[in-house]
């Protein structure tokens, strides 16, 4: 039974590893990486559920606090580039090469 | 109340730890409360007594007998190895914020927009953001955290804990802001998908083991035999995470961006402090929750590390800039240090690796952090004078700044009778002995390949004609200078009389990891 929340845990890390690689807007990017984040959640509590323990369900609980956080230093950065180049594109950040 | 035990925390072993947050959070407490003209004033006395406080509590703590089982309840394992990457990741520190106390080198207002008048009123007002020193603090403490990890989740947690300060501290160069804030974008963005890996690998590994303690995943291990496809997607996706925080090829790509963007001294913070705590914690990993599974990870390791010596030797050949040349140079280093980590077998075998692992990693930092306060010494109009020409001549201009930097250079390549050269025999000899010869052929070439361009730099220094508007050499801070004298007198210590500290990483090594 558990094993369907597993699939679409699998399913949502992928769309959100796909969506980083294709997408070029910093935000949606960035979006895409809290997708693979609350994948991993969902892994974690139905493991927990498989196993009868308490530990995964616990880690859920850290990796929302790591992701909030994450999204504070994250949105700092990309709004200051935003402001300065006017545009939150990663293609358009392109003076560090070779 | 029946049946609730309160955890048993042993603040004595994990005082250095809490001293170093105690020191940022007090930094914190600072910035919100104290007036803007005596921060800078504050900040450096609490970082730098934070952190030779703590240097001090690590050897309290290694006088006290190094402790045999893992503290606050089995999460952070103070052992041999811990104590002695505490150390060093906390001396590498110390000279690194000597280096950043340098305002030279920081933004005076990261939300000021280059070049509109708000960030020139900034620059007038003087002085540089102070909040650098708290940011690095906490950063310090992740890579401690991280390297005596003994449970996934803390060291995910220690992971971000080191990460998140650093990402910020990337975008806040003085001069050109462009290049730091896109090193910063970069940094944040591929470290952030790297640690989403990182995350699910430790879920799978959480849903084969039913734990996510390193002693827990190996008893797993010895239960099943290790042919299970849960625990290899798991330990492959851990892998990804971490070999990526070391700069692995092929997940070296972030490593010359954000080394040339970042300011310089946080530049040699991560070069140096980053580099020690990420093979600490790869080595946790990999030899004791993943040390039964070494039939499956040691093949691919072989290539990772293969490819990251070459790649990293190959590639610094056609670098322009001395900062990503020495990005380069640091992905060469971290694939010599590969070799040590697949070099296991027995308990001797293992302990003589981790030896050469540690004496490497202590020689290296050093003269990583050394080399870069050089780089902050030779300026243009416009900052850092980055791109190779114009260190041309440098040598006529300047002999002994240029005498320093060729030694540090010499001792990047591992010519005898400095650093380098100790360190890698150290973890060769111990590849050797481990039966990864075709990796140490491998290693020797690209260390050749390597002094090629290192020597090619010392050549253009000295034997080039000075362009004639070249750049200054700015005098240095009694900081930048003590920086400096103090690299150049560890390389060539550890160059001539290894043998003190060569012990102190055989002492270390000898317990091997606690479970």
């Amino acid at each position: 039974m558990t094993t369907h929340y597993l699939v679409l845990s699998a399913l949502l890390f992928a769309i959100g590893a796909v969506g980083v690689l294709v997408r070029r807007n910093a935000i949606v990017i960035f979006m895409c990486v809290e997708l693979m984040l609350n994948a991993c959640n969902l892994a974690f509590v139905t493991f927990a559920r498989q196993h009868g323990n308490l530990d995964g369900q616990l880690i859920a609980f850290f990796v929302m606090v790591v992701a909030a956080a994450e999204v504070v230093v994250g949105l700092a950065i990309i709004v200051t580039i935003f402001r300065t180049r006017r545009s939150a594109s990663v293609d358009d950040a392109n003076l560090l090469k070779y | 109340m029946n049946g609730i035990q309160p955890p048993t925390i042993e603040y004595g072993q994990l005082s250095p730890l809490l001293l170093v947050f105690g020191a940022a959070i007090v930094g914190v407490l600072i910035e919100a409360l104290a007036p803007r003209y005596l921060r800078k004033s504050l900040q450096m006395p609490v970082t730098l007594l934070g952190l030779v406080g703590a240097f001090a509590l690590v050897l309290t703590v290694v006088m006290q007998g190094v402790p045999t089982k893992a503290a606050a309840e089995g999460a952070i394992a103070v052992d041999g190895p811990a104590l002695f990457i505490w150390g060093v990741i906390l001396v590498l520190a110390v000279i690194s914020v000597l280096l950043i106390n340098d305002d030279n080198e920081f933004v005076a207002s990261a939300a000021a927009v280059p070049g509109t008048p708000e960030e020139e009123d900034a620059i007038a007002a003087g002085g540089a953001h102070t909040e650098i020193y708290p940011l690095a603090l906490f950063a310090i403490g992740g890579m401690m955290l991280f390297a005596s990890a003994n449970d996934l989740l803390i060291m995910f947690v220690a992971l971000e804990v080191m990460s998140l300060p650093l990402y910020l501290l990337c975008g806040l160069a003085r001069r050109r802001r462009l290049l730091s804030q896109e090193a910063s974008v970069k940094y944040f963005l591929l470290g952030a998908f790297s640690s989403a890996f990182f995350l699910y690998g430790m879920a799978l590994v959480y849903g084969f083991a039913g734990t996510v303690s390193l002693a827990g995943i190996s008893d797993a291990l010895g239960a099943v035999g290790g042919q299970n496809t849960l625990l290899l997607i798991g330990a492959g996706m851990l892998g990804v995470g971490l070999l990526f925080k070391i700069g692995a090829a092929p997940f070296q790509a972030w490593k010359p961006d954000v080394y040339q963007g970042a300011p310089t001294p946080i530049t040699a913070l991560m070069a140096s402090g980053t580099l020690v705590a990420a093979f600490g914690a790869v080595l946790r990993v990999f030899w004791v929750a993943l040390g039964n599974l070494d039939w499956d990870w040691r093949p691919v390791m072989w290539g990772v590390a293969i490819l990251t010596m070459v790649a990293g030797a190959v590639l610094a050949i056609t670098q322009t800039d001395i900062k990503r040349m020495l990005a380069y140079s640091s992905i060469a280093h971290a694939g010599f240090l590969l070799t040590g980590v697949i070099a296991t077998g027995a308990e001797a075998q293992n302990a003589l690796s981790l030896k050469g692992i540690l004496f490497y990693l202590v020689a290296y930092g050093i003269t990583t952090v050394g080399a870069f306060a050089v780089v902050t010494m030779v300026r243009d109009a416009g900052g850092e004078a980055g791109h190779l020409s114009r260190w041309a001549g440098l040598g006529k201009r300047s002999p002994a700044l240029a005498g320093v930097f060729a030694f540090f250079l010499l001792a990047f390549a591992g010519i005898p009778l400095t650093s380098g050269f100790f360190g890698k025999y150290a973890v060769f000899a111990a590849a050797v002995a481990g039966g990864a010869v075709p990796l140490v052929i491998v290693g020797v070439v690209s260390s050749a390949v390597a002094a090629f361009f290192y020597v090619r730099v010392i050549v253009l220094m000295f034997f080039s004609e000075p362009a004639p508007d070249g750049p200054t050499i700015a005098v240095p801070s009694v900081g930048t200078a003590g920086v400096v004298a103090i690299a150049a007198a560890a390389t060539v210590v550890l160059g001539i009389y290894p043998e003190p500290v060569l012990r102190l990483a055989e002492d270390a090594a000898s317990t091997l990891f606690i479970r």
